[in-house]
């Protein structure tokens, strides 16, 4: 279908970006990638005002090495993330997860940031950026701020993102050395997850040390599975262990219920899913 | 030393072009979108439409007020049904199955009523196509909302709320098929009564959507009276009567295009209330139209096929005879009867016998109406569901019987000796070896070696269970003998038509009535005239699709259009031959008798080197200055054939079925089938009608569903919750053949355009079934869900509605009434 009439601007800088934002109007929508809010805007599901497209902010885009952590800019594409070597050597589970996303074509225009930002429970990357406590930093015409990730996700496509504000970059603390899976579950290649886990572990002799696990689409937000990870922690790396963790796996949830799968089912697929997540991980 | 092979002899006979595996000469143009689809037509002053559509699916229009969508930007008028009531007539119903169906009638826009969601109310014509988009918001619609009708088994009851309230029940139809009745089988009741063992089913034929790459599209361009209307249409030949008929424009006032057509599955099979309405706006304001569908329209107002409800029952002996069959159906027509809406499952009928040999057959069917969008024909049309159900119960009786479900085929099957061999269904199958192509098929899969995996994997308990599905089907095809579709009260015959224009340069154009959309006519038809003309392949064009050039046909559907409209080329062809040979006699000074074709060249017999090649001849009749006396100076012909029986394409497919039982997750190990489709023209098309239709099949038994929530609307409106299949879904699959020809048509072609969609369903379901059988597992509901199969394995029953879905065929003792009003916008 076609949009509804709306005003354009295409910063850029950071700096003009929020200025175009700030006099946009009412009601005005970041253009990243475009991969979900242009299918939505040509349904006319969102009718904003203003769109300020984001894809000329240069500095928006690229990954760097900062200390112990790694800075993606939110511009990266997912296909500029599955290349990058600091992603694969520290952060390698947000190479793996990016590689599930939609197909080639999607993966070329959809930005890493932009799929935070939009923060699809479905979507692969909240689950990651939650499990490897990510960063988020975030622009304002008054300055910046950081939020750390289980801050940032607040509810059904809502984040902490305020008014006027633009999310610039990703800090993910280094964790080289880390064993790191994303296990995802969908009925064809290209679909949402109906369920999906994010695994990172540590191992340290035949026991895992530390643990991570965050669930894509067992609730209105990504979460992180905090009973399995204290199972875990100290664990002895055994198939008996792992499963017996995993069953913690969706306790607290509230997953939704839809075409693909009801809650119920969604619970029992995250306890599955989990053990296999945490199995991969731990290289047994 | 020569570097050039002399030829063996003076007179050389070019090699066939039938069987040859030529790359389509179409593609080029149609995959890189060099040609012109009717979307691209651009004419001088054109306007554009866009329909106001019911968020009602059932309901009174009260009022609707289309003043401020009158004074938008750029809106020439806004028409209601209203303002078309007395010109829009009913959208055609051809197949009136029954002498006492009810047909309630279809505006193509409504009047009084809506009776589903996305029933256009209102179409706004402006100058661009943004404009009549921005307009739709402003038309508004108050409706009366009345209760919805949803579910079949609730809509038949006695109490049942109506989908139209002039009618006295939501059944349009009851239609029989009797073989006792028939003359062709035993009596059923009593073959029932004698019979040992009894095996009855329920199966759910959800509702598909034909999902066509190109979205509809119609142009209409007055001309004074005339009009020249281009349309996304399998159909232009049949569309032109239709629109002649319902709208009073004179059919010799008509003209219409079906350009290069994006595909249609028989999506694009019937006239449809926006071709209506364009030629209607078009006459109205005498300017240019153009009308376009968004995907998302296409999902929700384009006809959807299948949506059965079959009761089966198979009655055999202990040894594993069967002995009678019943069928009883009921048929979602939804809310109106389109061209062909009942004669679908009625289609059908003649098919559930599939390959077996019952003595007694009898079958019921239903048509129902619903507050749903109509049905129509989708890729096989009746027989994809009859072998689904016949070939899922011939497994659930091996089961209760405890035989191997192949033995039970075997056993029942007709054997290659016993044929023609007429069916208690009353056909006459022609040809084939089921046997062969069975064994064939389990040698391709390595039969074998998987069975000893399943046995090792259910022996381990493992989590990945491995199930091996068995369809061995057949079908009719080539649509279709007139006489035959008579009989069955359709209102046309299954003729087709063809010509060939011989050229001044001994170029040919072949015209076929055949109308292609994607399935590579002008291909098999060039390999055709080719071979029985003699001329280069590259030298023959075909053309089709335009009434003005092609003024007779029936069109693409059915399987129809090689076994059909093949032959009238090659009848047309046989003409140009014939009529050539006296202008060969003359010219060479020989007689006729004495003349030879070979090679597109006539010779004397005896005689070698005195040829005369037949685009000589076409050069010489065109000068016309030297022919015989008392004929036309013209080789050109034209032949209409009409078969004396369907073709009927068979085979084995067999799949091969991992089903995780830990998360229901089902995945394809391996495919295999052989498909018995008689003469291969060109073995590429073939092969690639065969990927298609198996993409298609396995797509109703894995991934498609249209679902309606309850207030009728269709949840699955996007690609996103509708899940096509891509590439990346499917296995590879490994294809064979048999070669029976047909004996009812000259190329002995069958006919192999639905094969693959028909005989893959329940191949897929009965192996993921075999998979998990030794869990308690006896059916699972389509399409298999992850989470259906899973609840099939750990809760029973067949899997059960999909969250959301409170209106697909739930189980017949379900409590649930179809709601009301209720949430309604």
């Amino acid at each position: 279908m076609i949009p509804a009439p709306f005003a354009y601007a295409r910063p850029s800088t950071i700096d003009e970006a929020l200025q175009a934002v700030a006099s946009g109007g009412e009601d005005v929508k970041i253009l990243a990638g475009g991969q979900s809010l242009i299918p939505v805007m040509r349904l006319r599901l969102a009718a904003p005002e203003t769109v300020v497209d984001l894809t000329r902010v240069a500095e928006l885009r690229g990954v760097r090495e900062e200390g112990d952590a790694i800075v993606v800019g939110a511009m990266t594409t997912h296909s500029d993330v599955l290349s990058d070597p600091l992603i694969a050597r520290y952060a390698p589970l947000i190479a793996e997860a990016t590689e599930t996303v939609a197909d080639r074509q999607v993966r070329h225009r959809g930005t890493f940031g932009g799929a935070l930002a939009h923060a699809d429970p479905a979507g692969d990357l909240p689950a990651v950026a939650l499990a490897l406590d990510a960063e988020f930093v975030v622009a304002g015409l008054e300055g910046r701020r950081t939020v750390p990730a289980a801050d940032f996700f607040v509810d059904y496509l809502t984040t902490a993102l305020q008014e006027g504000e633009l999310l610039v970059e990703i800090r993910i603390p280094k964790r080289e050395g880390w064993g790191m899976h994303y296990e995802k579950f969908n009925r064809v290649a290209q679909a949402w997850s109906i369920v999906a886990v994010a695994a990172a572990v540590r191992m340290e002799g035949g026991r895992i040390a530390e643990a991570r696990i965050g669930l894509t689409n067992m609730g209105p937000t990504p979460l992180r599975a905090s009973a399995v990870e204290e199972a875990l922690t100290g664990a002895e790396a055994t198939g008996e262990a792992i499963a017996a963790a995993a069953e913690h796996a969706a306790d607290g949830t509230t997953p939704s219920s839809d075409l693909n799968a009801q809650a119920d089912y969604r619970q029992h697929l995250a306890q599955v899913l989990t053990r296999r997540a945490v199995t991969a991980a731990a290289g047994l | 030393m020569t570097l050039v092979e002399e030829p063996t002899t003076a007179d050389a006979v070019p090699e066939k072009e039938i069987g040859k595996a030529r790359r389509r000469k179409e593609d080029a143009r149609l995959i890189t979108g060099r040609t012109t689809w009717t979307d691209n037509m651009v004419l001088p002053g054109m306007l554009h439409m866009a329909f106001v559509r019911s968020p009602v699916a059932h309901g009174k229009i009260t009022q609707i007020d289309v003043s401020a969508a009158q004074q938008a930007p750029g809106v020439i008028a806004v028409f209601t049904g209203r303002d078309v009531a007395d010109e829009q007539g009913s959208l055609p119903c051809a197949w009136p199955v029954t002498p006492d169906m009810v047909n309630p009638g279809h505006p193509s826009i409504a009047v009084d009523e809506v009776n589903h969601v996305g029933e256009a109310v209102a179409v706004i014509v402006a100058r661009s196509k943004v404009a009549a988009q921005d307009a739709v918001e402003l038309v508004d619609v108050d409706y009366d909302v009345l209760p919805v009708v949803l579910d079949m088994e609730e809509a038949v009851k006695a109490d049942a709320h109506l989908c139209h309230d002039h009618t006295s029940s939501n059944t349009s139809y009851h239609f029989v098929f009797d073989a006792g009745d028939a003359g062709t089988g035993a009596d059923t009741e009593q073959a029932f009564a004698d019979a040992e063992v009894v095996v009855s089913r329920r199966f759910v034929q959800q509702r598909l959507i034909p999902a066509f790459m190109e979205p509809r599209s119609v142009v209409v361009q007055p001309q004074g009276d005339n009009y020249t209307l281009w349309s996304s249409t399998q159909i232009p030949h049949i569309l032109r009567v239709m629109l002649a008929m319902v709208t009073g424009v004179p059919e010799h006032k008509l003209r219409v295009i079906a350009p290069d057509v994006g595909g249609g599955f028989g999506g694009k099979i019937t006239p449809t209330p926006e071709e209506v309405v364009t030629l209607l706006v078009a006459r109205r304001l005498g300017k240019p139209i153009k009308w376009t569908e968004t995907r998302s329209e296409s999902l929700m107002t384009a006809h959807h096929g299948r949506d059965q409800i079959q009761y089966i029952d198979v009655a055999a002996d202990r040894e594993g005879n069967v002995k009678g069959l019943r069928v009883r159906l009921l048929a979602d027509m939804g809310a109106y009867l389109r061209l062909i809406t009942p004669g679908i499952p009625a289609l059908g009928a003649f098919m559930f016998p599939g390959i077996y040999k019952f003595p007694a057959y009898r079958f019921e069917c239903d048509g129902v109406f619903t507050n749903k969008v109509p049905t129509d024909a989708y890729r096989g049309a009746g027989r994809p569901e009859a072998t689904f159900a016949i070939e899922r119960i011939m497994d659930e009786l091996a089961d209760e019987l405890g035989m191997d479900p192949l033995e039970v085929r075997k056993k029942n099957w007709i054997n290659a000796e016993e044929f023609p061999f007429t069916t208690v269904a009353g056909l006459q199958y022609d040809s084939g070896d089921y046997e062969k192509a069975t064994q064939d098929a389990l040698d391709l899969l390595g039969y074998d070696e998987l069975r000893a995996e399943q046995k090792r994997r259910r022996e381990s308990n493992d989590p990945l269970q491995l199930g091996i599905g068995f369809s061995t089907f057949t079908e009719m095809c080539g649509l279709a003998p007139s006489r035959v579709l008579g009989s069955l009260s359709f209102g046309a015959g299954g003729w087709e038509s063809a010509s060939i224009r011989m050229l001044p340069t001994g170029k040919v154009e072949v015209v076929t009535g055949s109308t292609p959309h994607g399935q590579g006519h002008e291909t098999a038809w060039s390999q055709l005239v080719a071979d029985h003309l003699g001329v280069p392949f590259e030298d023959v064009e075909v053309l089709h699709g335009d009434t003005a050039i092609s003024s007779k046909g029936l069109d693409t559907y059915g399987s129809r259009s090689l076994v059909v409209g093949g032959t009238a080329v090659v009848k047309a062809a046989e003409k140009v031959v014939a009529k050539a040979r006296r202008i060969a006699a003359h010219l060479l000074e020989a007689s006729e008798d004495d003349l030879e074709f070979s090679g597109g060249k006539f010779s004397v017999r005896g005689t070698p080197g005195t040829g005369l090649g037949i685009q000589e001849i076409a050069l010489a009749i065109f000068a016309a200055h030297d022919y015989p006396e008392g004929i036309e100076p013209s080789i050109d012909a034209e032949a209409t054939f009409d078969p004396e029986n369907f073709s009927f394409p068979h085979g084995t497919h067999l799949c091969a079925m991992e089903v995780d039982t830990e998360t229901g997750f089902v995945k394809i190990r391996k495919y295999a089938c052989v498909d018995d489709v008689g003469t291969i023209v060109n073995p590429l098309i073939v092969e690639g009608q065969v990927h298609g239709g198996l993409a298609q099949g396995i797509a109703q038994a894995l991934y498609e569903e249209a679902v309606y929530d309850a207030d009728g609307n269709l949840t699955t409106g996007t690609f996103v919750d509708y899940l096509v299949p891509a590439a990346s879904d499917l296995p590879h699959f490994d294809t064979g053949n048999t070669v029976h020809t047909a004996p009812s048509n000259p190329i002995g072609a069958k006919g192999v355009g639905e094969a693959g969609c028909i005989a893959s369903t329940p191949a897929v379901v009965n192996a993921a079934i075999d998979a998990v059988r030794h869990l308690g597992v006896s059916d699972i509901r389509m399409p298999l869900t992850p989470e259906r199969v899973w609840r099939a394995i750990h809760e029973g029953g067949d899997g059960g509605d999909r969250a959301s879905a409170r209106t697909n065929a739930q189980a017949a003792d379900s409590s649930d009434a179809p709601s009301t009003a209720g949430g309604l916008q």
